[in-house]
Parts: C-alpha cells; sequence; structure tokens
C-alpha cells in the first residue's frame, strides 16, 4: 500500500496549495514541502530494504482480465529515481518559493509542480506497463502546463506547445511499442516482461517494438533528432527548467531505456540506434551549447549533450557501461541542476544571461560565483569533482567500443568532452570573470538565502560524491546498476586509473582542446555564424503547420456551423455504413412467428402515421406542428400498452402531457411561425435524405424483429430473481430500483443537472439587459379575456388531491404492479402543473413552501443513502433489502430500501420538471404579464 | 404487427430527421422528438413484440423482456430533460440574436469575437 501512497501522495497534495495560497506564499510553499517531504520519507523508509536487494511490491487489482492493475514496485533504479524526482523536488520547491515574482500565481505553481511530481514518481514505480504508459503522458500534460506557466509569454507557449507535441507524439508511439511487447509475453507486468528477454528477442517483432519504445524515449530525452524542443522549453521559469529539464523529466527516457536494458539491449539494432544517437547527440549539442550566449540556452544543450552521453552508455550494451550511465545520472542530476538554479539566481537579480552582456560577476556575487566555480568545473569533468569521475569512466568505456572503426568512438567521445570543457569554461570565464560591468540594467548582488541555499547544497553533494565517491554515492549506484542489468553490481570509482589507462590521456586532450576552443572563441564565433545552419524550429513549424492547415480545413469542410450540414453528413455517413455493412453478408427471411394484425393497434398506426406524415407539410404553424406531434406521441403509449409494456404506457403518456405543456411555454418566447424559406430542391434533398435514414432504421427493425435474438436474453435472470432477490413482481421496477440501481441513480442526476442547467440558463437570460428589454417590448399578442377562468381553477383544485393520491398509489404499487417512482414523479409534476395553468405561476408559487431545488436536492440525497445504507451491512453501494411486515389489521406488506430509493427518483422527477416549467415562468413575467394575485380572473367582470 | 411497428418507427425517423434539417429552431427541436420516438420504440422492439406478456411476476408465463422495457423508461424521461433544455437554450439563442436561426454565419461568428 504504501508505494501506492507514495505516488499518490503528490496528486493528493496537488489540491493544497491552490487553497493554502490564501493563507500566503509561505503557507502554499510549506504545504507544498510537507507533501513531498511525507513521501521522500516514505521512499526512505523502504531504502533500507531495497539496499538490501530486496524489491518492494504493492498489487491492487483493479481489472485483471484485461491486465490493467495498479502494481508498484521498488528496486535500486526506482529508488534512485524516485529519489531525485522526491528529493530535488523539494529543493525546487524551496527555491521557487523565492523566485516567483509576487505577480506570479503561485499557488497554480505548486499545483502543477506537485501533479508533474506524482507523474515522475508514477513512471519509476509502476509495475504495469499501461500504467507506467499513463504516467508518461501525465508527465507531457503536465510538463505543458509548467512551460506554459508564464502565459503571457509567447515564447512560453509556443515552447510549450512544441514540447507537448515532441514528447507527447513519441508517447503515442511508447503506447504502440509497449502493448507490442505486452503480448509478445502475454503480461503487462514489467516484473514479468524483463524476466523474458530471450522470448522477446526471438520474436519477429522486436525491431518495431524497439523502435516505436525508443521513439518514447528518444523525443522525451531529447535525442537527436528531437532535440530541438528542449531549449525552447526553457522560456519556462527557471525552477521548472532546473527540474523538469536537467533533473527528472529529460531523464524519463533514460530510465526507460534503463528499465527496459535487461530485455532489449544486447543486440546489434540496440547497439546501433541507441549508441549512435546517443554520440551525434552528445558531440552535436556540446558544439551548439558552445556558442550559445543565453545562459540557460547554453544550459540546456549542455543538458542534450549529457543526456546524450548516457543514452550513448546505455547503446553499448555492457554492464560496465551501464553502471557508468547510471552514475553519471546522479551526477548530471547535482551539478545541471545547481548551474540551473544559478543560472535563475543571475537573471534574476541581474535582469539579464546573455553571455555578451555579463561579466565581472566573481565580484558582485561571490556566493554564487562559488557555487557556479563547482558545479561548472564538475561539468567540465575536471578532478577531483564528480563530473570527472564520471566522464573518465565514460571515456574508458569509448575507447574500448568499436563504431565503425576501432577508434572512431574514443575519438569522437573525446571531441564532445572537449566542446563540454569549452562551454563549462566559457560559461565561467564570460559569465563571472573578467572586469566588473556598470551597465547592468540591475545592479546584482547575491540572494538571500533561501534562492542561494539549494544550489549550495546540491554544490556541496558535487565535491562530496566528487571526493569520496565509494562512501557517498557507490553504494546507490551498485544498486541501482543491479537493478538495470539484473546482476550484483560492485562498482570500484577512483581518481587515478593508471598511466597506461586511455580515459587519462583523453581527458587531457579534451581539457586542453577545451581551453584551446575557448581562446580562439571570437574567432570560431565569427566562423559559426558564418556558417549556415538549419533552424529546427522553422523546420518544426514547417511540419506542423501544413498538418494543422489540413486538419483546420477537414474540420470545417465538415462542419462550417450549419446544423444541417453536419446532421445530414452523419445521417449518410451512418447510412452508407449500415448499408456496406449490410451488404456484405447473406440474408435469409427471418423464420419469427408474426403477430396477426390488431385492429385497435391498425387505427392507432394509421393516425399516428398520418399526424407524422403532415407535420412536415404543416410545420409552419408552429402550434400545429405541436399539435400534431403531441398526437403521434400520445399513440405511441397504446401501442406500448398493447405489446406488454404498461409501465412504459404510463411513462409515455405522463411525459408527453408535460413535454407539450413545456413546448407551449416556449412558443410563447418564440415566433409563432417559421417562415417558409428552404427552396424546393433542397426540401427534396432533405427528403429523401430523411426517407433514406427512415427506410434504413424501419427495415432494421423488422428484420430484428422477425428473427429469434441472436444471443439469449440475459433478462431471464431479473425474471427469475425479481420476486426472490428483489422482493417486487413488477420485474421493470426491480431492474429500475435494484438491478440496474446505478444506471438509474446516474440519469436522475443527469435529469436534476438538466434542471439546474435550465435554471441557471434562464437566470443568465433574466440578467442580460438587452434580453430583458427585448422580452418587454415583445409586441403583446391577443389575450383571451379572462386568463384564469374560474372553472378550470375550480376545477384543478378538486383534481389537485385526487390527482395526488393517483400518484401515491403509483408510487406504493410500482415495486409490484405497472408505476414506480418514475411515474408517480410525473404525475403529482402534471397536478401541480395544472395549478399552474389555472391560476399562474405568481399564485401558485407563493402557495408553495419548498423550492424546486431543493426536491432535487432530497431526491439525490436520498437516493443516495438509501444506497449507502448498504455499506452499514457491509454489500457494495445500491444493495437492496426488503422484508415482509404483519401489522395488524392490515394485511402483510413488504417494507424495500428500494421503496426509498424510488422516493428519491420520484422526488427528482417532480423537482427537475417544476424547476424547468418555473425558470419559464419567471422569463413570462418579464414579457410584461402581469402577476395575478388571486386565484382567477375577476378583471372581466369589474 | 411486426410491419405496423417497424413502419411506424421508419416514419418517425423520417419525419423527425426531415424536419431537424430545417433551419429554424423550433421545427429542429420536433425533430429531435420525434427521431427519440422513433429510437425509443426501437430500442423496446429489440425486445421483440409480445401480446399479453407483462412482465409482472405471478401472472401466467411468458413474460415480454423486461430489460428493454426498463432501458426506455429512462429513456424516455431523459429525452424530456434534453428536449427542456434543448428548449431553453433556442429561447435563448433567440432572445440573444434576435432570430431563431440555427446555422452560424460568418457574421455571426464576427459578432461572437466582439
Amino acid at each position: 500500500m504504501s508505494l501506492a501512497l507514495i505516488v499518490a501522495l503528490p496528486f493528493l497534495g496537488a489540491l493544497l496549495p491552490g487553497l493554502m495560497i490564501r493563507a500566503g506564499r509561505n503557507a502554499a510553499a510549506t504545504t507544498t514541502g510537507a507533501v513531498t517531504a511525507v513521501a521522500f520519507l516514505l521512499l526512505l523508509s523502504h531504502a533500507p530494504a531495497v539496499l538490501r536487494g530486496e524489491v518492494v511490491q504493492t498489487r491492487i487489482d483493479w481489472l485483471p482480465a484485461l491486465g490493467l492493475n495498479a502494481t508498484f514496485f521498488l528496486d535500486g533504479l526506482g529508488l534512485l529515481f524516485a529519489g531525485l524526482i522526491l528529493g530535488i523536488g523539494l529543493l525546487i520547491i524551496l527555491y521557487a518559493r523565492f523566485y516567483l515574482a509576487k505577480s506570479d500565481p503561485m499557488g497554480q505553481f505548486y499545483t502543477y509542480l506537485l501533479l508533474f511530481q506524482g507523474a515522475m514518481v508514477g513512471i519509476v514505480l509502476s509495475d504495469n506497463i499501461l500504467l507506467l504508459l499513463i504516467f508518461w503522458e501525465l508527465t507531457s500534460l503536465s510538463s505543458f502546463l509548467l512551460i506554459g506557466y508564464w502565459k503571457h509569454l509567447p515564447e512560453g507557449r509556443q515552447g510549450a506547445r512544441m514540447a507537448l507535441a515532441v514528447t507527447g507524439g513519441g508517447g503515442l508511439a511508447m503506447i504502440a511499442g509497449m502493448l507490442i511487447l505486452g503480448n509478445i509475453v502475454g503480461s503487462y507486468d514489467l516484473t514479468v516482461i524483463l524476466a523474458n528477454k530471450d522470448l522477446i528477442q526471438a520474436s519477429p517483432l522486436y525491431l518495431p517494438a524497439l523502435i516505436l519504445i525508443l521513439l518514447g524515449a528518444f523525443t522525451k530525452s531529447a535525442q537527436f533528432p528531437f532535440h530541438f524542443w528542449l531549449p525552447h522549453a526553457m522560456a519556462a521559469p527557471t525552477p521548472v527548467s532546473a527540474y523538469l529539464h536537467s533533473a527528472t523529466m529529460v531523464k524519463a527516457g533514460l530510465f526507460l531505456m534503463a528499465r527496459m536494458w535487461p530485455v532489449l539491449s544486447g543486440t546489434p539494432e540496440w547497439f546501433w540506434i541507441v549508441s549512435t544517437a546517443g554520440l551525434v547527440t552528445m558531440v552535436m549539442a556540446a558544439k551548439i551549447a558552445f556558442f550559445k550566449d543565453d545562459l540557460k540556452a547554453l544550459l540546456a544543450f549542455s543538458t542534450v549533450s549529457h543526456l546524450g552521453l548516457i543514452t550513448m552508455l546505455l547503446g553499448f550494451g555492457t554492464r560496465a557501461a551501464a553502471t557508468v550511465a547510471v552514475f553519471h545520472i546522479i551526477n548530471h542530476a547535482t551539478f545541471k541542476a545547481a548551474l540551473f538554479m544559478s543560472a535563475g539566481i543571475v537573471d534574476h537579480e541581474a535582469h539579464i544571461r546573455d553571455l555578451r552582456r555579463l561579466g565581472g560577476l566573481r565580484r558582485l556575487m561571490p556566493i554564487t560565483f562559488g557555487i557556479v566555480v563547482l558545479a561548472s568545473l564538475s561539468m567540465a569533468g575536471i578532478p577531483p569533482l564528480n563530473g570527472f569521475l564520471s566522464k573518465e569512466l565514460m571515456l574508458e568505456e569509448a575507447a574500448h567500443t568499436a563504431w565503425i572503426t576501432p577508434w572512431a568512438m574514443g575519438l569522437l567521445a573525446t571531441i564532445g568532452a572537449a566542446f563540454s570543457v569549452a562551454y563549462s569554461f566559457r560559461f565561467l570565464a564570460h559569465g563571472f570573470l573578467g572586469p566588473v560591468r556598470d551597465d547592468y540594467p540591475h545592479k546584482p548582488h547575491d540572494p538571500g538565502f533561501g534562492l542561494w541555499a539549494a544550489p549550495a547544497l546540491l554544490a556541496a553533494l558535487v565535491v562530496l560524491i566528487g571526493l569520496v565517491p565509494m562512501a557517498s554515492a557507490a553504494w546507490l549506484v551498485d544498486a541501482a546498476a543491479g537493478a538495470v542489468t539484473g546482476e550484483p553490481v560492485a562498482v570500484k570509482i577512483t581518481h587515478w586509473h593508471g598511466l597506461e589507462a586511455p580515459a587519462l590521456w583523453m581527458s587531457l586532450a579534451a581539457v586542453g582542446g577545451g581551453l584551446f576552443m575557448l581562446g580562439l572563441y571570437p574567432r570560431l564565433r565569427t566562423l559559426w555564424d558564418w556558417a549556415p545552419r538549419p533552424e529546427a524550429k522553422r523546420i518544426f513549424d514547417g511540419i506542423v503547420e501544413p498538418l494543422a492547415a489540413l486538419a483546420r480545413s477537414v474540420t470545417e469542410g465538415l462542419h462550417n456551423g450549419s446544423f444541417g450540414r453536419a446532421l445530414m453528413l452523419a445521417v449518410l455517413a451512418i447510412a452508407g455504413a449500415a448499408l456496406w455493412a449490410f451488404s456484405g453478408g447473406t440474408h435469409l427471411a427471418g423464420t419469427r412467428a408474426l403477430l396477426p394484425l390488431d385492429p385497435i393497434a391498425t387505427v392507432c398506426w394509421a393516425v399516428m402515421v398520418i399526424a407524422a406524415l403532415a407535420t412536415p407539410f404543416l410545420h409552419h404553424s408552429r402550434i400545429t406542428a405541436l399539435i400534431l406531434t403531441g398526437v403521434a406521441g400520445l399513440l405511441i403509449a397504446p401501442l406500448f400498452m398493447l405489446f406488454s409494456a404498461p409501465d412504459l404506457a404510463l411513462t409515455q403518456v405522463s411525459v408527453e402531457v408535460v413535454t407539450i405543456l413545456l413546448m407551449l411555454l416556449a412558443l410563447h418566447f418564440l415566433p409563432k411561425e417559421t417562415p417558409a424559406e428552404s427552396p424546393l430542391p433542397r426540401r427534396l434533398r432533405d427528403a429523401g435524405i430523411a426517407g433514406i435514414a427512415g427506410l434504413g432504421i424501419g427495415t432494421l427493425a423488422y428484420l430484428m424483429m422477425t428473427r429469434a435474438p441472436a444471443f439469449e436474453p440475459i433478462s431471464h435472470f431479473h425474471l427469475a430473481q425479481s420476486k426472490p432477490g428483489a422482493g417486487g413482481t413488477n420485474a421493470v421496477n426491480t431492474i429500475i430500483v435494484d438491478f440496474r440501481g446505478y444506471d438509474t441513480y446516474g440519469e436522475i442526476i443527469v435529469l436534476g443537472i438538466a434542471a439546474l442547467v435550465i435554471y441557471a440558463l434562464s437566470e443568465t437570460l433574466l440578467r442580460n439587459p438587452t434580453v430583458t428589454r427585448l422580452l418587454a417590448s415583445r409586441p403583446r399578442e391577443r389575450e383571451s379575456g379572462d386568463r384564469h377562468p374560474m372553472m378550470l381553477v375550480v376545477s384543478t383544485r378538486l383534481l389537485l388531491p385526487m390527482a395526488m393520491m393517483v400518484g401515491v398509489f403509483i408510487y406504493l404499487r410500482g415495486h409490484n404492479m405497472p408505476g414506480g417512482g418514475f411515474v408517480a414523479g410525473l404525475v403529482f409534476a402534471i397536478a401541480y402543473l395544472m395549478q399552474y395553468m389555472a391560476s399562474g405561476y405568481h399564485w401558485s408559487h407563493a402557495r408553495q413552501r419548498y423550492d424546486h431545488h431543493v426536491l432535487i436536492g432530497w431526491g439525490a440525497l436520498i437516493a443516495t443513502l438509501s444506497g449507502v445504507g448498504a455499506w452499514f451491512f457491509g454489500l457494495p453501494f445500491l444493495t437492496s433489502g426488503f422484508e415482509y411486515v404483519h401489522l395488524w389489521p392490515l394485511e402483510e406488506f413488504e417494507l424495500a430500501t428500494a421503496a426509498i430509493y424510488d422516493l428519491g427518483v420520484f422526488l427528482c422527477v417532480l423537482g427537475a420538471i417544476l424547476l424547468t416549467l418555473a425558470s419559464l415562468s419567471r422569463l413570462a413575467l418579464r414579457t410584461g404579464e402581469r402577476a395575478n394575485t388571486r386565484a382567477y380572473d375577476t378583471e372581466g367582470t369589474n | 404487427m411486426e410491419a405496423l411497428l417497424a413502419t411506424t418507427i421508419g416514419v418517425l425517423a423520417a419525419v423527425g430527421i426531415y424536419l431537424a434539417l430545417r433551419q429554424r429552431t423550433f421545427p429542429v427541436i420536433l425533430g429531435l422528438t420525434f427521431l427519440s420516438y422513433a429510437v425509443n420504440l426501437f430500442l423496446f422492439s429489440s425486445g421483440r413484440l409480445t401480446l399479453n406478456a407483462a412482465p409482472i411476476i405471478g401472472e401466467p408465463s411468458p413474460y415480454a423482456d423486461p430489460l428493454p422495457q426498463a432501458l426506455v423508461l429512462t429513456a424516455i424521461v431523459i429525452s424530456f430533460g434534453m428536449t427542456a433544455v434543448v428548449m431553453i437554450m433556442a429561447i435563448g439563442g433567440y432572445l440573444s440574436a434576435g432570430h431563431d436561426r440555427i446555422d452560424l454565419d460568418a457574421r455571426d461568428d464576427g459578432e461572437a469575437g466582439q
């Protein structure tokens, strides 16, 4: 459970900063930090076991049949990554508290940050690849929010879009690859997949799966040719760059390659694709970084380069190289995050971060300078810092790896390292050394402790790991590398490998070459500026914009704002698909015995068909059209009655009455005529389309009814269990309130929401001055002499108690005979509506003790409580119970919780209908209709 | 009798689609009402037609299939909710725009963008 809790904590905690920000920025930051700290401590509580070589697992089965389970596991690799994510996360939270300006919405920032953190922890702890994929896409989404956090900056928005397009697209490819992998193995559990190396590598689908998965990893980790998004993502606030783009998210791709290393690596395909991509990325990005003037751009390309380095090491496919890769992941996270934060400090203090305009910060910002010296020397690979240790090991591995020729890999790695030295020293020299300048937009000085504490801690780690690697980091490397390679690893990290080690000479060459290049910087820069080079953003836009234009033209072609056009295309598409499916098979005549023609049904049918067919011809008079609709609708009820559905007949009649009343009321606000504006060809075309669709549906219904069901209906169960299981003899009602109670629950909620939407919309209309003016100035129509005729008032008054009694009767008998909460609610609603019609809204409303909203609320509450009640008996939600009671002098009767549930249904239906009509009536008051205070009109007489 | 119900469904659907293809809100809403009649009947017919076999336990078997009936019962009530929402939207649209045409044209988009 606790592993799931580590993943869940950041997600749950994401709710807090948005609330706590009301208590101030410190409160928001402290809460966020506390959430992360708790997750971190939970993780650490597992560390001893993991370092002993155990694997901690948590398993929550959700849909085992689909292989969808919430399973988590923690091994050395997971511990390393989760530790980085949560540990550096803590530092970032501290840093961001002091970095963000007063005008930035900090609560939002921390919420996004925690969402991202949760998604990252989810990736590294998932034991189910489907779950991993979900977290993977979540990191793309949450990083989109973080990169675009400064919404006012166009670069931020563009960078966020680009990052989402590239990493999200790669993620889609990875989903396909992972599904192939799961299919080969027959399980989506990572632990099972990792144990099936031979099966996977022997499969003909190995290469496609590998390429698809690598697409996901390369896009996420910004490997060539997908590296271009990362520098553009630097428009994000610096805490985001330090967290996502150096320490965590970009390493997700590396994590995945390390995770899948046991089953995917060791083949020539893996070696060539991965090590080549890594090598090219490392050298190319290091070269670009050297020529970047923006501090963050330089660091971004340097990050791309270092990610390439780690990718290359993983690509070698040897255990030693994989171990070095793990070690460099740790080192890179420490020095690069420190450098990003320092760059942020410079930006924060001097308000610029252009190397051409910086210089001499050594004296102005001594503390920052100290941090930068340590971190950038480590990045350059200068002994005894930690970057040196892993770079030496990397060069050693490269020297022993043949790529095209035996020496090419070593040479290129050395060149990459030389550029790395060059840009690290350029960062240091052009930014901090040299004479003090006085043309800064803002006089820089060291920031407060809060801002430099986090990078200083990381710089201390850089030194610590550099000086005593065996004590400070080797155990973690052993555990993580052991998890990657699947075999125990005992790494030896030393500063001195002896004179015969090629790494020593390569390293010296790299430092010398790097310093030499820095010396030649002005001339190299002229050459660089002169040479043409592809602009990644332009290429990206060149690909994306035509695609977007294509998508837009398709969308607008299908949906150009014309409802009729969209509907016509939909109807034709459905009819076409149905025809295609129908013509693909053979068809025999139905064998089911047909029912004989019934005279009453035939009369109903004839009247209904005539009414329906007359509607298109007569619909220009809207009242006529409404009456014809009502005729057709009401005549459906006898058909239901005839075909053994008394419940439906009752419902149809009552709903039809309510619907027609509603439409009549609505017609009060709308024009009474529909102008004849369609030319004849258009009407013929529409009639043709409608005819095709009607013919299709009718034929389909006929064919269906004339043959027996293809599968045995499941309702045998409902019929058999209705009495013993649910305690009612009306199978339709027991299905509604018991067997499928959950569906009904959703439906009454939807109905309630619909009524509230109507209320809200009418409120908005009432508040809109144009609308109310329009309503008030509508031409008065001829009104009848007495709006509230006495005859109507008296008869409805008399009918009210009787109608209610009928409603109660229908409700009570519903469980055993036709009826139930739905119908009872409708009957009650009609009884009330009659009062409204007879005496007007105002008069009736004044006599009503409860609001309609309250009825809906009580209905939903009662239905919920009757469902929750089952929990107290250890039963699932909405399990019903019943008991037969004998109470003298009554006959034996039944008490069922389903009846309480049905009461909730009843109240919801009643409240929804009344609220709807009340909303319309309130609008009507604005049309200049006078509110009546008396039950019936006496205007005519006095 | 099956042919009778099938033609009913076909006619109701055709009338519904024809009205839904009109250009004013009110006939479109009536069209949707007709269409929901047709759909409800179609759903109902999937339980096949039976006479004098209401699914009330205790009366002599056989019983009509209760499941489509239960589905259609809730569908009828939900169609009412849908019609009501669309209706208030139509009223709002008419009162705000001054006409009840259903298609957006370029001019309307321009107004919405202001």
